[in-house]
């Protein structure tokens, strides 16, 4: 019975993150080290220097190179892990679209930071909303244990048949990566029930060559890619179906593509990804008290966008205030302008304020959402567009 | 290895090359060489351009296109995703040209051979971009005009040494060969083949269409780049350089020159300074 049993430890994201890898039975680990992603592969290290973990551990050169020797094992047939951050996942850039539009079901950890210049360690999303267009699915998570759970149906959700896509599983620095909290680890047992061994669709198999990952002209090549968007749509559905199955295995369910929290009845909602959702329960829960009918919508998926569950969640409001911790330079915070387009063709749709703030690990404290959201309750549909640097 | 030991079934066929490729054959001698139980990762490069458009598939092989600086990352993964599964026993190959080799993958590769997985790394060298249209590479030799260095503003520094580089990573196996000399290069690879680690191999293969020769005469410009000192056929091993094939007769580097249209802005002058540094490098 005691080994069925799951543990409870304080510790960090980072080690969660590292624990739900060891958890997933990865065979290869190909990582470089970078702040505040580098306690991750540190732990992994020690779990595999300490023989509690199985597998191969990789220390290359960059991370171009950690992706692409994950690419490389799930060409191998097997099961591979990489995180990173900021500059790291930039540098990635090119094989992240690689390993999206070859269809490797990788999974990768980004611990979300602010990229150069100006220089900073600290967090925001911008490293991520970056990547956007790159085909991987994007999960936002709150909490450490959040962080742990995503890693481990991640797995299925990329190596789902129906989906064949990697996913990328965000937390934020050092409010999620160094900070520790009570995370409840699963034991193995239950874990290899959840998640059954990589059964990979093709790889490089010398009994069956195939060439693999090759080019395409023209019409095959927009063939191909349509099948990609079908599949990432798709992923949506499979994102739910996982998220349920654990639920009902682990006793733990985040919502599936977005969580509402308090909305029944909202007028005025604050739209956000990441750990700052945790502090905006608080000042919804307080706003309530006061008699402000407000709530909060905690974007889970980014990629793929969940529109319908958005139009849903937000079509009654008077006003959506997003907080963005990334800017799309020249326009506005990329989840605004998402969330715009989720709500077009809904007649008279609720007002879009777009709140920039916490860059570069900047705070955001509960007076800031108060600000937003109290500034949401203000406005009307119809409102012309407000976006405001809020810690200028 | 005899002729007659060499396997006649092929492996890489009906590849949409230049007339008179030689890393066409580069490729074809590899995979004869290390047969079925081979996987080739092949980056942006003249063959992947020849081979890896659906539905062509002329590796008999697993064959995968790969992204420029990436091959030798890719390798390392291949390499411990087979030995999780306990195939030690695949060839995992990297078929990589002069640039994704020397110029933009030249961080990956020494990455992959300080990791230490098992693979084969084979680079071969047609000395410029040549697929996409004859660009100057780390690998042109001092001489060359290519469309980046239009003569008279030839190519003035050397080509880099990728041998000595390699060697400087204390890696357990690496050759030099050229397609000229087909058995010597299918010897080195079936020797790579059997090394439990990292092994680098630099064959040269003449490209009539960038270095300005007749299709017919690839062979023989590899042979006159062996005789005249140009290229070498080499091996390093435990530590030590050797050469493994001395040519019987050479031949002034003058001779190789004139053959190609690459060389022919080249004063007197130049030409017995590349002379004088052959002759220099022959001790």
């Amino acid at each position: 019975m005691t080994a069925r049993m799951p543990v409870k430890k304080y510790i960090t994201a980072n080690e969660a993150v590292a624990q739900a890898a060891k958890l997933a039975r990865v065979d290869v680990v190909a990582a470089y080290p970078i702040t505040p992603q580098t306690s991750i592969v540190e732990k992994i290290a020690q779990y595999i220097a300490n023989g509690e973990m199985d597998a191969d551990y990789l220390k290359v050169e960059s991370e171009h190179s950690a992706l692409t020797a994950c690419m490389g094992a799930r060409m191998a047939g097997v099961r591979a892990f990489t995180s990173t951050s900021s500059q790291g996942l930039e540098y990635m850039h090119e094989m992240l679209a690689y390993v999206a539009g070859g269809r490797y079901p990788l999974v990768l950890v980004n611990v979300c930071r602010s990229v150069a210049l100006p220089w900073s360690i600290w967090g925001d999303q911008q490293d991520a909303i970056q990547q956007r267009d790159t085909g991987w699915i994007q999960i936002f998570t709150e909490t450490g244990q959040e962080a742990l759970d995503m890693v481990l149906q991640a797995y299925r959700i990329a190596e789902d048949h129906r989906v064949l896509l990697p996913v990328m599983v965000c937390l934020d620095a050092f409010i999620q990566s160094h900070t520790e909290e009570l995370i409840e680890i699963p034991d193995q047992k239950t874990v290899d029930s959840f998640l059954p061994p990589y059964d990979a669709v093709v790889t490089l198999d010398v009994d069956n060559p195939y060439s693999i990952s090759v080019g395409g002209f023209g019409r095959q090549y927009a063939h191909w890619r349509a099948e990609q968007q079908e599949a990432t749509e798709k992923a949506q559905q499979i994102i739910l179906e996982v998220g349920d199955e654990f639920a009902r295995i682990f006793g733990r369910h985040y919502g599936g593509l977005i969580e509402q929290y308090r909305c029944d009845g909202a007028e005025a909602l604050l739209v956000a990804m990441g750990a700052c959702t945790g502090t905006a329960r608080d000042v919804v829960d307080e706003m309530r008290d006061e008699g402000k009918v407000v709530g909060l919508v905690k974007v889970r998926a980014y990629r793929p966008f969940p529109v319908a569950s958005l139009r849903k969640a937000i079509s009654l409001a008077k006003a959506a205030a997003v907080l963005d911790r990334d800017c799309s330079w020249g326009y506005e915070g990329a989840l605004a302008t998402d969330l715009k387009g989720a709500l077009y063709g809904l007649p008279n749709p609720p007002a879009v304020l777009n709140f920039i703030g916490g860059l570069g690990g900047a705070d955001v404290p509960p007076e800031r959402i108060k600000y937003m959201l109290e500034k949401a309750l203000a406005a009307k549909r119809g409102d012309t567009p407000h976006l405001e640097f809020i810690d200028r | 290895m005899k002729l007659k030991d060499i396997d006649k079934k092929e492996y890489y066929q009906s590849a949409y090359g230049c007339a008179g490729c030689a890393s066409v054959l580069a490729a074809r001698l590899t995979v004869k060489a290390l047969g079925r139980n081979s996987v080739y990762v092949v980056p942006a490069n003249c063959i992947s351009t020849v081979s890896c458009y659906y539905p062509q598939a002329p590796f008999f092989v697993p064959f995968t296109v790969m992204a420029f600086a990436a091959t030798a990352a890719a390798l390392s993964g291949i390499s411990a995703g087979f030995k999780r599964r306990g195939r030690e026993d695949i060839h995992v190959v990297g078929f990589s040209g002069y640039g994704g080799t020397a110029d933009i993958g030249i961080q990956a590769l020494s990455g992959a051979i300080d990791c230490g997985t098992k693979f084969i790394y084979i680079c071969y060298d047609n000395e410029a971009y040549m697929n996409t249209g004859i660009q100057r590479s780390g690998l042109t030799p001092y001489g060359a005009a290519t469309s980046t260095t239009p003569a008279p503003c030839f190519e003035n520094r050397p080509k880099k040494d990728m041998l000595r580089i390699v060697a400087a990573h204390d890696i357990p196996y690496a050759a030099t060969a050229c397609t000229s000399y087909p058995l010597d290069y299918m010897e080195k690879v079936v020797k790579a083949s059997k090394v439990n680690g990292p092994t680098y191999i630099h064959v040269l293969t003449p490209c009539p269409t960038g270095w300005g020769f007749a299709p017919d005469e690839s062979i023989e410009i590899g042979r006159m780049a062996v005789e005249s000192g140009v290229w070498k056929l080499m091996e390093f091993e435990n530590g030590q350089f050797r050469t493994t094939y001395t040519p019987k007769r050479t031949r002034p580097v003058s001779e190789y020159l004139a053959a190609q249209t690459r060389f022919r802005h080249l004063s007197p002058e130049q030409i017995a300074a590349i002379q004088k540094e052959i002759d220099a490098s022959r001790g």
